[in-house]
Order: structure tokens, then C-alpha cells, then sequence
């Protein structure tokens, strides 16, 4: 018999599945329940950029694409950083397309990281960071963000993170779970902490498209991080695209030199299909971005008039499609609370927890949902919270 | 008012408060503006968009291209008010091309369209000509689509 598990690597047998996960084994076994979890745009993706993708397959582009992508496809990035955020980049060596932006992140963190650097994470935030950065032999270090401050990460939370071993920071912003933003005077104090180090920024723009009530910012907007930033953008959040798996990184050149070998290597090249449907995207999709972000726009609203009319407390998102309400004092814990919710009132809501440190007391709930959903899910929340009152 | 006219004509059954609540405006202002749109036709009415073919009931509707002789001042409205007042009248637009009026006509069969096309649309005065086109599937009504599209299965959820 073969004793698989001590064959594991250490690092691999000590990572931790997702909290996200056991919700949906649980809501698996339901019927007629409501899931508001997912964390997935709620639209199909806009019929000319699947046409696009369709149509590149009958003209029979199966084969791989160059390593870094197609020019045309690195050319409309380019332009559309350009137009959408005034940021610039070279297509033909400061830009490439990856997997999603799940694989622009491994390949920051890879690429940059040697056994026992530290990367700043800002939590409550997406799973990956950590385990990524474990996998690479680096030490994450979560650095809690809080809700009086909207979950900025504030200058003097990132000076207390930073020692002399630290290599990347991440900026988780627009914030899923949180919906937190960094605006420009942010990003500015954040800049004045790392002058001087060699610290770079790793930025997961991933929710650039869907910010509401002001543009997005990114640190590419101010020179003095432009140079010390990767920026991870892709097409799964702003266009419904995430089936088909595309994202790209922007950065310096020396840099994206060394993270296109291990991509090189570990994947040649993304899918030639998405790649094409992309370059639609990027030319014509502007139109379909404004409409979708309306829709959640119009939700994210509702829901956060639903929630503070019953007398939750949750600070406004500004991005992405997440609310992130307090439902802690209810003498129960987010895990709790979230569990208990599901099974008696069938409504599948995400423990802050599952986002790491600072996420107690919080859930996160996923408004990409229809209007329907998003009413019934209330009613119910309504009729659970009654019931916790008199318990 | 556009932002209320849009929600409704998305799904009329959104609520004063749920307006107002994707809106950002008040209930008041939600319920006054919608009257308001009412008392000014901007609004016409509420309806129900129903695929009869999932029914028992048996139901057809047709297209017809309809020629009238070239009218002067108000010509178009008073033949178009001949037309349009007839119960089987679903819609009727003023075309520019070919032809100068598009009716879309339902009735319960073939022979009942083809009799009212004959018997009363076809000897309105000034109605030179018309093309009946029978709609033999309907795929997309105001923006919805008929068909059910199959889920995807086996998504992630992981994120």
C-alpha cells in the first residue's frame, strides 16, 4: 500500500481548502435554495464577443498563439488601458496574457519570490494570495484592514507590515470580499511608505470596470509606483467572461521577461478561442461594460437599502459586486451565522472569515443575482434575524 | 424619470420602494413621477409578455405590409385610426421603405387572420395592397427570449 499523503510536498498537505467551499456542499443538498455566494458576474457573456470566439474557430485558429499572446490582443490591451484608465504600456514587452488573472498572480508571485520574502496581504480578501505565496516558499503576511476605514489599507497598517525581508505587496482593490476602493490620496500615502525600499506592488485590478460613483484608480496612475507595480487585469469580471479563462499582466520589462519562462513552461499559451473573443471585447465591448455595471449598480443599491432597513450595518461598497454586512452580534459567529442561515432559511451567504483575518463578524454577499433573488433573500434574512432576537 | 421608465420597462412588477431603491430616490417622487408619466401617455400600460405556443390556447399572429395611396396632413393617422381600432390589431407602425404600414394582426387561426385581413383591412379605403406573413415561431419579444437556454453545469465556487 502506498502511503500516498507522506509522498505529499509539506507545503501542498498544509494548505488549507476554501471556506467558500463547504457552503456549497451544504447548499448542494438543498432545493429551492438561494444562492447569493458565488462570486460570478450573473450574465452570459455578450453575444458578438462570443461570436468573436466562435467565429475565430471556423476559420479554424486552433493552433497555440505566441507565448506572450497575440499582438493584436496585446495592442488592444494597450489601447484600452490607455482609454479606460490612461495608463500606459508597450504591447510588445511590458504586456502578456495569461489564464485568468488567477495565473498573472502565481506567476507575480513565482517569478519574484525566493524562500522566506514576505508579501504584504491586505485582509479580508480574495483566497489565492496566501496559499500562491506559501507555494513559492514566501511568507504571507495578512495585515487586517478594518471597516471604519472602508477596508483601505491605511499607511500606518502597511508600515507596521513592512520589515526588511518584505519583496511585494499586494493591492486587493477593488475588494472582493469587501468592495472597498483605494482612491488617489490613498494610493499617494501608500506610495510615500514605499519610496526608498524596493518593495514592488502587486495590483489585482480584476474589478477595475465595476466601481460605482467614481472611476477606478489605479496605482499605474502615480509615477512613483508605476515603476514598482505588476498590474493584474482580465476579462472574467468586466465582460462575464470567466469560463474563458483570460487575464493579462502589465509591468516592467526586465520582470515580465523572467514570469513569461515559467508560463512558457507551465502553460505556452492561452486559449487561442478566448483570445480572439477578447480582442472583440476590448474593441466593442466598451458599450457592454456600462450596461452591466448599471445592473449591478441598480442591485447593489437595493440590497443596501434592503439591509440597513433591517437595521444591518454595512459600510457602502464603492466596487466590485460584493456587500460585506456586520451580522456579528447576534451572539454568533460569521461561520455560524452563515451556516445556520443556509439551513434554516436556505439562503447561501459567505462567512467573512473565508477571507482571512478581519472577516469575523462580517458575511459576504454576492449581489450579481437577480432582483427576485436578491428580494427573497431579505425576506428571509428578515424572518431569520426575528427569530435570533427571540431566541 | 428615464431611470424609473427603464426599470419598469424591464419588469413592470418592480415596486415603488424597490425603485426607489435602485434609484436612490424617494418613494414620493417614485410614485408622483410614475403617475405623472401615466396622465401624459408616456407610460401606456402594463402587460404580460406569455409564449402561447407553451398553452393550449390556439392562437396565430401575422405580419402584413400594408400600401396605402399617397396621403397628405393627417391622411396616415386617419387610415391608421381605421386600422388600429380593430380588437385584432396588436401593433401598427408607420414604415419608411417599401411599404407604409406594418400590422401585426392575432387571431385563433389562420382562416380567422386571412378573413379579417380580407374582409376588413384589405377594403379600408385607400389601402391599395397588403402582404400577409404568418409568424410561424416567435424567438424574442422585447428583449426576452423564448427559448430556454440549458444551464451550464458543474460551475466553480470557489471564488
Amino acid at each position: 500500500m502506498m502511503d500516498y499523503d507522506s509522498l505529499m510536498s509539506e507545503n501542498v498537505r498544509a494548505l488549507q481548502p476554501s471556506g467558500i467551499r463547504k457552503f456549497f456542499d451544504i447548499l448542494d443538498t438543498m432545493k429551492g435554495a438561494i444562492s447569493l455566494g458565488i462570486g460570478e458576474p450573473d450574465f452570459t457573456t455578450p453575444w458578438h464577443i462570443r461570436e468573436a470566439g466562435v467565429y475565430s474557430l471556423e476559420q479554424g485558429f486552433t493552433k497555440y498563439t505566441s507565448n506572450a499572446g497575440l499582438t493584436r490582443l496585446r495592442s488592444a490591451i494597450s489601447q484600452y488601458l490607455k482609454r479606460r484608465f490612461s495608463i500606459s504600456y508597450d504591447p510588445s514587452n511590458e504586456i502578456f496574457v495569461t489564464v485568468g488573472g488567477s495565473e498573472a498572480i502565481d506567476l507575480c508571485v513565482r517569478a519574484m519570490i525566493n524562500p522566506g520574502d514576505e508579501v504584504i496581504i491586505p485582509v479580508p480578501s480574495f483566497v489565492c494570495y496566501g496559499p500562491l505565496v506559501t507555494m513559492a516558499h514566501g511568507v504571507p503576511v495578512y495585515v487586517e484592514t478594518k471597516a471604519e476605514n472602508e477596508f483601505r489599507l491605511t499607511p500606518d497598517e502597511l508600515r507596521a507590515a513592512v520589515t526588511p525581508r518584505t519583496k511585494l505587496l499586494v493591492l486587493p482593490y477593488p475588494n472582493n470580499p469587501t468592495g472597498g476602493i483605494m482612491e488617489l490620496e490613498d494610493l499617494r500615502a501608500i506610495a510615500e511608505v514605499l519610496r526608498d525600499t524596493n518593495i514592488m506592488v502587486l495590483s489585482d485590478e480584476i474589478y477595475a470596470e465595476l466601481t460605482y460613483g467614481q472611476h477606478h484608480v489605479s496605482p499605474c496612475n502615480i509615477p512613483e509606483l508605476y515603476e514598482r507595480t505588476l498590474l493584474v487585469n482580465g476579462f472574467s469580471k468586466a465582460y462575464a467572461m470567466t469560463g474563458w479563462r483570460l487575464g493579462y499582466v502589465c509591468g516592467p520589462a526586465p520582470i515580465l521577461k523572467q514570469m513569461l519562462k515559467i508560463h512558457q513552461y507551465g502553460i505556452m499559451s492561452a486559449p487561442t478561442t478566448s483570445q480572439y473573443a477578447a480582442v472583440e471585447a476590448l474593441n466593442n465591448g466598451d458599450g457592454d461594460i456600462e450596461l452591466m455595471r448599471e445592473s449591478y449598480d441598480k442591485r447593489r443599491k437595493l440590497l443596501l437599502t434592503g439591509l440597513r432597513r433591517l437595521g444591518i450595518e454595512c459600510f457602502e461598497p464603492r466596487g466590485a459586486f460584493y456587500m460585506f454586512p456586520k451580522i456579528g452580534g447576534f451572539g454568533l459567529s460569521s461561520d455560524e451565522f452563515c451556516t445556520r442561515f443556509l439551513r434554516e432559511e436556505q439562503v447561501a451567504i459567505i462567512p467573512g472569515t473565508a477571507f482571512g483575518a478581519g472577516g469575523e463578524g462580517f458575511s459576504r454577499i454576492c449581489y450579481a443575482s437577480s432582483v427576485e433573488n436578491i428580494e427573497t433573500a431579505l425576506s428571509r434574512l428578515e424572518a431569520f434575524l426575528e427569530r435570533l432576537k427571540n431566541q | 424619470m428615464n431611470e424609473i421608465l427603464k426599470l419598469l420597462e424591464e419588469d413592470s412588477r418592480y415596486t415603488v420602494s424597490q425603485i426607489a431603491a435602485m434609484t436612490g430616490k424617494d418613494e414620493q417622487y417614485v410614485r408622483d413621477t410614475v403617475r405623472r408619466c401615466e396622465e401624459e401617455h408616456i407610460i401606456n400600460g402594463y402587460t404580460t409578455l406569455v409564449d402561447w405556443d407553451r398553452t393550449s390556447e390556439e392562437s396565430v399572429t401575422a405580419f402584413i405590409e400594408v400600401k396605402i395611396t399617397p396621403q397628405r396632413d393627417d391622411g396616415y393617422d386617419r387610415i391608421a385610426r381605421r386600422i388600429y381600432q380593430y380588437e385584432e390589431v396588436e401593433s401598427l407602425y408607420l414604415m419608411s421603405g417599401s411599404f407604409d404600414f406594418s400590422v401585426i394582426v392575432t387571431g385563433k387561426s389562420l382562416k380567422e387572420v386571412s378573413r379579417f385581413v380580407s374582409e376588413k383591412l384589405a377594403p379600408i379605403e385607400g389601402v391599395t395592397s397588403t402582404a400577409t406573413h404568418f409568424i410561424m415561431k416567435r424567438y424574442k419579444d422585447k428583449h426576452r427570449a423564448f427559448l430556454v437556454e440549458p444551464e451550464q453545469e458543474e460551475r466553480s465556487l470557489f471564488v
